[in-house]
């Protein structure tokens, strides 16, 4: 299950210079693709290969691209959202620091595919050392004749080009993205039109995520068909988690889809177990949007199967007992954490990020904010749990982009599992403001 | 909402302008992208008059700024104060931006906070007496594995301790930077 096709060679000393990325095979798959395949063939691999988005949403690519515009004589965009903003997630970050090449050479396919001659790699701001280490391999790039004219002789032209946003979580939502790489406010923007028909500066456009970029490298080497054997069922291929919070050893790992979670959680290989001899209290799965599990569903399905890291195993359940693999932002709290204090601080990152456009979320979020903030300091009382449960659904699905959902879902899934712990919080207002809930029921009563 | 008011009574005491070099490479990020375009750059070109004028953007930059683009100022203004990584307001040689969100909380980020108000003898917000350092809070900055952690200018700082803050503000304080 540790198998690996993106982090192969993460630790081979200098692997973010060309020469050595090429001496471990790096770039084969242009010369596969430009060579040997149609862009319509590429294209075709892709869907065989089963890859699904790796931002968030898991929507399959090769369906994603198929759906790309091509109007004659209008330019068409690839860009690829490096924006990586979601709490918990911090594996693109890593991919790129570690593997600029491997990003290159998946856009240079990906372009090639969907016949875009200049696509851009939009970065967070925040990540302005991984522009350095992603222009210099750029430069490295179009030296070697990867980049610019007549790429390998092939007739291809490709500029590729990267360009940092200025801190905005909101910045990741694909329209935004467009809006801010055009240089104006990250503001969604309403669909339809969609950005295959109309994106980046009114061009068709697809959106895509670093890893999902990487990902089309093996599939183009190796053939979608090989692909799409590894993993289990429409979950094909290997993810990357970046696992956060109390655990014995955080990080970015890989692995094939159909790891038990409890095996990354626990196994040796992995995150070695709760931090502190601690027992696990909850779990976010996927990033700060998705629901968080209690420990009884984390390893189990509530119909008592073996909890897997596929996109169908962590949705099992739906929203009553179930979340989603969302981002891969894995996020473990363990026995001591309050509940009640993380879904606050959360509110407060969705009312931070809100774009402002739409009221339900600008208010909603805000209040949402401001009531959790309440009960976290020992001032709330059980109307605010109904109220939370209301805003909730004043946000939900009446919103021009997702944040909104993003920022209700999380509330009202630790409500579902954690209702006890709101309820204390109110019942024992000095208490909670001195010690946490804990793990068991028994703390009710002390 | 990060929108923020634009408070025109912040002035820079001098008048800014890139040195020939830098003009030099604003005028490049613009011209790589396709004609009439070029507003694209215009991220990238505030992040360069924020490092070269003092690490924030005052009016008379943001009106430099416009300029150099060829666009109205407004739409400067609205850029500048979409994006949290401006400041609209003078900050210190070094601005400590302190992740706050769930997964850096979970492993003690309240607490470097606390302790880095203390030891610097300012609330988050607040410039030190000696103009030195700007403490801030951030909302995740892709560290969460590494936490807690802080970002000063292009550098992470991250698994932070007391002492790794003693050390770091020693270092910034000595003029060597920290590695
Ligand atoms: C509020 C919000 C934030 C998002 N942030 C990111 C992000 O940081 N990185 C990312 O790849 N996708 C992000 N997404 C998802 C993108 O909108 C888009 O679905 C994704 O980039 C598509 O690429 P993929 O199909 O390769 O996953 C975000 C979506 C929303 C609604
Ligand atoms: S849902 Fe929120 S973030 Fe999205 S467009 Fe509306 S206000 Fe902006
Ligand atoms: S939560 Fe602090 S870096 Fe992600």
């Amino acid at each position: 299950m540790a198998r690996k096709l993106l982090l192969e060679h993460d630790s081979v000393p200098g692997i973010e210079t060309f020469e050595v990325y090429k001496k471990h095979g790096g770039y084969r798959s242009v010369e596969k693709a430009l060579k040997k395949m149609s862009p319509q063939e590429v294209v075709e691999e892709v869907q065989k290969s089963g890859l699904r988005g790796r931002g968030g949403a898991g929507f399959p690519t090769g369906m994603k691209w198929s759906f790309l515009a091509k109007p004659e004589g209008v330019p068409r965009y690839l860009l690829c959202n490096a924006d990586e903003s979601e709490p918990g997630t911090f594996k693109d970050r890593y991919l790129m620091e570690k593997l600029p090449h491997l990003l290159i050479e998946g856009m240079i396919v990906s372009s090639y595919a969907l016949g875009a001659n200049l696509s851009y790699i939009y970065i967070r701001g925040e990540y302005m050392w991984i522009l350095d280490i992603l222009e210099k391999a750029i430069d490295e790039a179009y030296a070697k004749g990867y980049l610019g004219k007549n790429i390998l002789g092939s007739g291809y032209d490709l500029d590729l080009r990267v360009a940092p946003g200025g801190g905005a979580y909101i910045c990741g939502e694909e329209t935004a993205l467009i809006e801010s790489l055009e240089g104006k406010r990250g503001n969604p923007r309403m669909k339809p039109p969609f950005p295959a028909v109309k994106g980046l500066w009114g061009c068709p456009t697809v959106v895509n995520n670093v890893e999902t970029l990487m990902a089309v490298v093996p599939i183009v080497n190796d053939g979608g068909d090989e692909y799409a054997k590894i993993g289990i069922g429409k979950s094909t291929g290997t993810k990357l988690i970046s696992a956060g919070g109390n655990l014995v050893r955080p990080g970015v790992y890989e692995l094939e889809m159909g790891l038990s979670v409890e095996e990354f959680i626990y196994g040796d290989d992995w995150c070695r177990g709760i931090a502190n001899g601690k027992k696990l209290k909850a779990c976010v799965p996927g990033g700060s949007s998705v629901p968080i599990l209690p420990a009884h569903l984390v390893t189990k399905t509530a119909a008592g199967e073996t909890r897997l890291m596929t996109y169908e195993s962590l949705a099992d359940g739906g929203f009553a007992s179930g979340s989603m693999l969302g981002s891969g932002g894995f996020i473990i709290f363990d026995e001591d954490q309050c509940i009640v204090r993380n879904t606050w601080n959360f509110a407060r990152f969705y009312a931070h990020e809100s774009c402002g456009q739409c009221s339900p979320c600008r208010e909603g979020t805000g209040w949402m904010e401001k009531v959790l903030n309440r009960l976290e300091h020992g001032q709330g009382n059980l109307r605010d749990i109904e109220l939370l449960e209301e805003i909730n659904k004043k946000i939900e699905g009446n919103t021009i982009c997702p944040l909104g959902d993003a920022a209700a879902w999380p509330v009202a899934a630790a409500i579902r599992h954690f209702r006890e712990e709101f309820e204390w919080h109110v019942s024992h207002r000095e208490e909670s403001q001195t010690r946490n809930y804990g793990l068991l029921k028994e703390s009710l009563v002390g | 909402m990060s929108s923020t008011h634009v408070d025109l009574s912040k002035r820079h005491s001098e008048t800014p302008c890139f040195s020939p070099e830098k003009l030099a490479e604003a005028q490049k990020l613009m011209s790589l992208y396709p004609e009439g375009k070029h507003k694209s750059a215009l991220i990238r070109i505030l992040h360069m008059a924020e490092e070269e004028f003092g690490g924030w953007l005052s009016i008379e930059t943001m009106d430099y700024v416009a300029g150099i683009v060829n666009i109205e100022p407004i739409e400067v203004y609205e850029v500048a104060s979409f994006y949290t990584m401006f400041n609209l307001d003078p900050v210190g040689n070094y601005v400590f931006e302190v992740c706050r969100t769930g997964p850096c909380m979970l492993v003690g980020s309240d607490n470097i906070i606390s302790y880095i108000e203390n030891k610097l003898d300012i609330k988050v917000g607040e410039t030190t007496k000696d103009g030195m350092f700007t403490l801030k809070t951030a909302e995740c900055l892709g560290a969460c594995g590494y936490a807690p952690m802080l970002q000063c200018g292009k550098k992470y700082h991250e698994h932070l301790t007391n002492e790794k803050v003693d050390e770091l503000i020693a270092a910034y304080r000595s003029g060597e930077l920290p590695k």
